[in-house]
């Protein structure tokens, strides 16, 4: 057992201090009948090559984004990362440190997370921004309930452009906290029926852009009739690379902005750990959920950086928190500011153009398929195709071709009755030859 | 053969020559690191991308104009910064990080290696699932696990952390309860020395919170349980081994109580580590436990997260369990992730994935590392370290609890400061400067100046008789007057003692280029 440093003689001499007999003596308090004398039911130790065997088996049934043609997107997306970026995080005073609680000998976090708020107030367009949140859906479901503690309101209005699984992750965690949530259906186009949908009694509007289906929205208008009816817009992102070609949520009026922000610093994980970017309007600051970071002074004047205004927060406030969340992603955070530090305002700007010119580059491919009909009017590197039959179909299809052809909507919502309707997207990873075998195999499938 | 191991004695004179300041600010080798923005170029990047090929035209007034205002950095700067700043940090790997109840263990790196297979870490959530067998058999595998040592019968792999856990939990519960026609149970039972994020989630599921008292001897207070359960008790929210570091001694009565009363027995499960392997919380009446794998199963706390909470259910609420989950037909793996078809009672979802997998993947090595026999000499010898601890320092400090053994930590408080004018913050501070992290201070709030110690299974003996004679020699200094060595510690660490009420009463939260006196410049037009 080699992560257990004790002896059999070191246990034997610290019962002896201690002044216990067995080493059950110290479990006197567990009920006898609730007492396991034997082992589980489970393998026993294993050495790290066989550990190592058996996880490398599990990874190799699975077909890695890498592995070819791959157009997966709808909420996370397959970047290049830099090589600095996990050699740093995995420094042992990063990967191993805990939540900084003691500011004195946690600078180094501490001073990440002042960055990462300033560059995620940047990106957005917003005064403030927390240390971060579990991911892009919760954090949207946490601006929903924000909005109701600053409009004491109750009603939101969610557009049927939101990525469905944020849709239902909101409407399961702030429908509990009293949130009365008026989902509009699914469209292309959904951001039009969101105006007529605000009224007196909504606390806040919630739109995508991009949108699920990659529509790129100005949500200005939106923005002005929220304000109008007393309402905050809230603007989610799934793909945060998109910040750095389109105008910010902050720009168009957005009083909340959350977004997804695996896509720079993170890899895919099969869908976590990822991390959630959650800024504001400065005058809203004292009702933001989650963790913050603050400049001050230490004894001798100098500059340090702490956790600050933890008054909101459950350790202080206990049933009055402004939201139960007690950590952040902090190593993905450090992941996200380490990238987008190498990218600067430079590097990212490229990435964007880059990201966007491989998805224009995809939907001239495809528009040339006979069947297939490009669906998403402007887009940033994500769009929407509807095939003649059954998206899903296709996609098993193009499998045996070696290429991964992007999501299903039918998998995201399968009320919506869009079994034809599939969502492709590009980035900086694929290439020319990719979109050919891609487009090539389609006009096989589909073309006759 | 006696090594020495007890480390050199801090001399008051260094601490005195110390107070020497550097021209830079920087101290020795230290850096003093100014922020990414104040060294950056505002045209400088350290990315080299292929140039794109289509323009942006038909994007029209879409396209971003304003700067942002992100500085770069070159591979070699950004490199030097941020290795300059971890040089700031205290870490499991560099000593003893006795948190209580945040359980820092060592966090071995086979883990990240497994993690990081491509097979893994390269996958998309939305993938066909032909394509990720692997990964669900995983989901499947840990799942089996956990539900095995837990002997439950049913467990939620999405929630995100221990707190998104106890939301998930308390969620089933509600969802049980509205399918039974027990929608009026309004009310969650939760002991004041609980979690700050129990009460927090009960009323953030629109619960109120009412308090159970203490006993003289650190447990739920069963008279005053009794008293307070009534059929508007929705469920009742137990940490076991509790926030005092003891076990529950009444923990089946609590559980038969609160069926009795037509309640939900929900256990905070932040404290397992102290008995996976010895006993499975099924057996002790529970009906929804999380399991912070990050805690228990040692995945890297990565300066504040990402944490992972499943959740394990009893028969009574498996059904309500949230989508996704992973279902196997003998021929391959299956993830619904449609709640409405296949399950009509779930109640919903809670994020928009499966759940925290590069967390699984490091938990479940770390299972299999163990084994069934490993797992039960954690919780041996966590406590055995913690007993130890608790044993060695009595010496000098005062047990919040001092009769019968503690489990995983052990808990003091602040008596015997008495008359010493040094408070816990300070004698924490203090520890600093000999190279410990301090223990959690003044939590759980039912005892006066508390100062809760966990050493964790992954302690030698050695390194606890380390920091338990700095800590004898640390608690002589207090009592002996040497309370200038407290009131400005720490005095060796990177900064002095940060003035925490300035931070609040002035946020600065963003840096600000008008304070610095430069501004971005725009983007130039190409």
């Amino acid at each position: 057992m080699r992560y257990l440093p004790l002896t059999p003689a070191d246990r034997a001499e610290m019962l002896g201090i201690i002044g216990a007999a067995t080493i059950d003596d110290l479990f006197a308090d567990v009920p006898a009948a609730a007492r396991k004398a034997d082992l589980f039911d489970l393998p026993l130790h294993a050495g790290e090559l066989e550990v190592e065997r058996e996880l490398s088996a599990l990874a190799a049934m699975n077909r890695p984004a890498g592995a070819g043609p791959f157009f997966c997107g709808a909420g996370a997306y397959r970047h290049h990362v830099p090589a600095t970026v996990d050699h740093v995080i995995q420094r042992s005073e990063f990967l191993t440190s805990y939540t900084p609680y003691q500011p004195e000998i946690a600078q180094g976090t501490l001073q990440v997370l002042f960055e990462f708020q300033t560059q995620v107030a940047a990106l957005t367009g917003l005064e403030v921004a927390n240390a971060s949140m579990y991911d892009g859906s919760t954090a949207c479901a946490e601006a929903v309930m924000m909005a109701q503690r600053v409009t004491r309101r109750k009603k939101a209005v969610v557009s049927g452009g939101l990525h469905p699984h944020y849709a239902a992750t909101t409407q399961t965690i702030a429908h509990a906290e009293g949130m009365d949530i008026t989902r509009l259906p699914a469209a292309i186009d959904a951001e039009a029926a969101v105006i007529e949908a605000i009224d007196a009694e909504t606390a806040c509007v919630v739109v995508q852009t991009p949108n699920v289906f990659g529509v790129v929205t100005d949500v200005t208008k939106i923005a002005e009739a929220a304000h109008a009816a007393g309402a905050l817009l809230i603007v989610v992102t799934t793909e945060t690379v998109s910040f750095g070609l389109l105008k910010s949520p902050g720009e168009m009026g957005a009083d909340i902005a959350v977004a997804e922000g695996q896509s720079i610093g993170n890899g895919l994980n099969f869908g976590g750990p990822y991390i959630g970017l959650f800024a504001c309007r400065e005058k809203l600051v004292r009702q933001m959920p989650g963790r913050l970071c603050g400049e001050t002074v230490d004894a001798q004047g100098r500059r340090g950086f702490v956790l600050t205004l933890s008054t909101r927060e459950q350790h202080i406030r206990r049933e009055k928190a402004t939201s139960n969340i007690c950590t952040n992603s902090g190593l993905c955070a450090l992941a996200f500011t380490i990238h987008l530090s190498l990218l600067g305002e430079r590097g990212l700007r490229e990435l964007a153009e880059l990201n966007h010119s491989k998805a224009r580059e995809l939907r001239d491919a495809l528009a040339k398929v006979a069947g297939v009909e490009i669906l998403t009017p402007r887009f940033f590197n994500e769009f929407a195709i509807r095939l003649k039959g059954d998206a899903a179909a296709t996609v098993e299809a193009l499998l045996a071709d070696g290429i991964v052809a992007g999501v299903p909507f039918f998998r995201l919502a399968p009320e919506a009755g869009m079994d034809d309707v599939l969502l492709v997207a590009a980035t900086e990873t694929t290439t020319t030859k990719d979109i050919a075998a891609f487009a090539d195999a389609l006009a096989r499938r589909t073309g006759q | 053969m006696t090594m020495l191991n007890v480390g050199r004695p801090t001399r008051p004179e260094a601490v005195l020559e110390t107070s020497r300041q550097s021209l830079t600010g920087a101290r020795g080798l230290l850096q003093d690191e100014a922020l990414i923005f104040e060294m950056g170029g505002w045209d400088k990047t350290g990315v080299d991308l292929a140039p794109a090929q289509h323009d942006a035209s038909d994007l029209g007034d879409l396209v971003r104009t304003a700067p942002i205002g992100l500085p770069g950095l070159s591979e070699p700067e950004a490199m030097r910064h941020y290795v300059r700043l971890s040089q700031k940090n205290h870490a499991i790997d560099l000593a003893l990080y006795p948190l209580g109840s945040c359980t820092m263990k060592h966090n071995p790196r086979l883990n990240e290696k497994m993690a990081r297979l491509a097979g893994f870490g390269d996958l998309h959530p939305l993938s066909p699932q032909s394509t990720v067998q692997g990964a669900l058999a995983l989901i499947d595998r840990l799942a089996h696990w956990l539900k095995t040592l837990t002997g439950m019968p049913a467990v939620a792999m999405s929630p995100k952390a221990g707190a998104h856990g106890e939301l998930c939990g308390l969620l089933t519960i509600k969802a049980a309860h509205e399918a039974n026609g027990q929608g009026h149970r309004r009310t969650v039972l939760v002991p004041t020395s609980a979690h700050g994020t129990n009460p927090a989630t009960a009323a953030f599921v629109g619960y109120s919170v009412v308090e159970i008292a203490q006993t003289d001897d650190g447990r739920v207070d069963i008279a005053d349980l009794a008293a307070k359960l009534s059929p508007d008790v929705a469920a009742i929210m137990v940490t076991n081994p509790n926030t005092c570091g003891l076990f529950e001694r009444d923990v089946i009565e609590i559980g038969r109580l609160t069926h009795e009363a037509g309640a939900y027995f929900y256990c905070d499960g932040a404290n397992f580590n102290a008995i996976v392997g010895r006993v499975r919380p099924g057996d002790l009446g529970v009906d929804a436990m999380h399991i912070n794998l990050h805690k228990t199963f040692s995945t890297p706390h990565g300066g504040g997260g990402p944490g992972a909470g499943p959740v394990v259910l009893s028969a009574a609420l498996a059904p309500f369990a949230p989508a996704p989950w992973v279902v196997s037909d003998g021929e391959g793996f299956k993830l619904v992730e449609d709640a409405e078809g296949e399950a009509a009672q779930a109640f919903g979802r809670m994020s928009a994935f499966h759940g925290q997998m590069g967390m699984f993947v490091r938990a479940y090595a770390y299972m299999l590392s163990h084994g069934a026999d490993g797992l039960r000499q954690v919780a041996e010898d966590a406590v055995l370290n913690a007993n130890y601890i608790k044993a060695k320092l009595s010496v000098v400090m005062t047990p919040a609890f001092p009769d019968g053994p503690c489990m995983h930590e052990a808990l003091f408080d602040d008596a015997w400061l008495e008359g010493t004018d040094v408070t816990t913050l300070d004698f924490a501070k203090a520890m600093i400067d000999e190279g410990f992290h301090p223990m959690t201070m003044y939590f759980p709030l039912v005892v006066h100046g508390a100062m809760l110690i966990e050493p964790t299974e992954t302690e030698s003996k050695q390194e606890l008789d380390r920091f338990c004679h700095a800590l004898v020699l640390l608690a002589q200094a207090a009592k002996a007057g040497d309370v200038d060595r407290f009131k400005g510690a720490p005095y060796l660490a990177p900064l002095r003692r940060l003035d925490e009420t300035l931070a609040a009463r002035k946020p600065r939260l963003t840096w600000k280029p008008e304070l610095a006196g430069v501004s971005p410049a725009p983007i130039a037009a190409e």
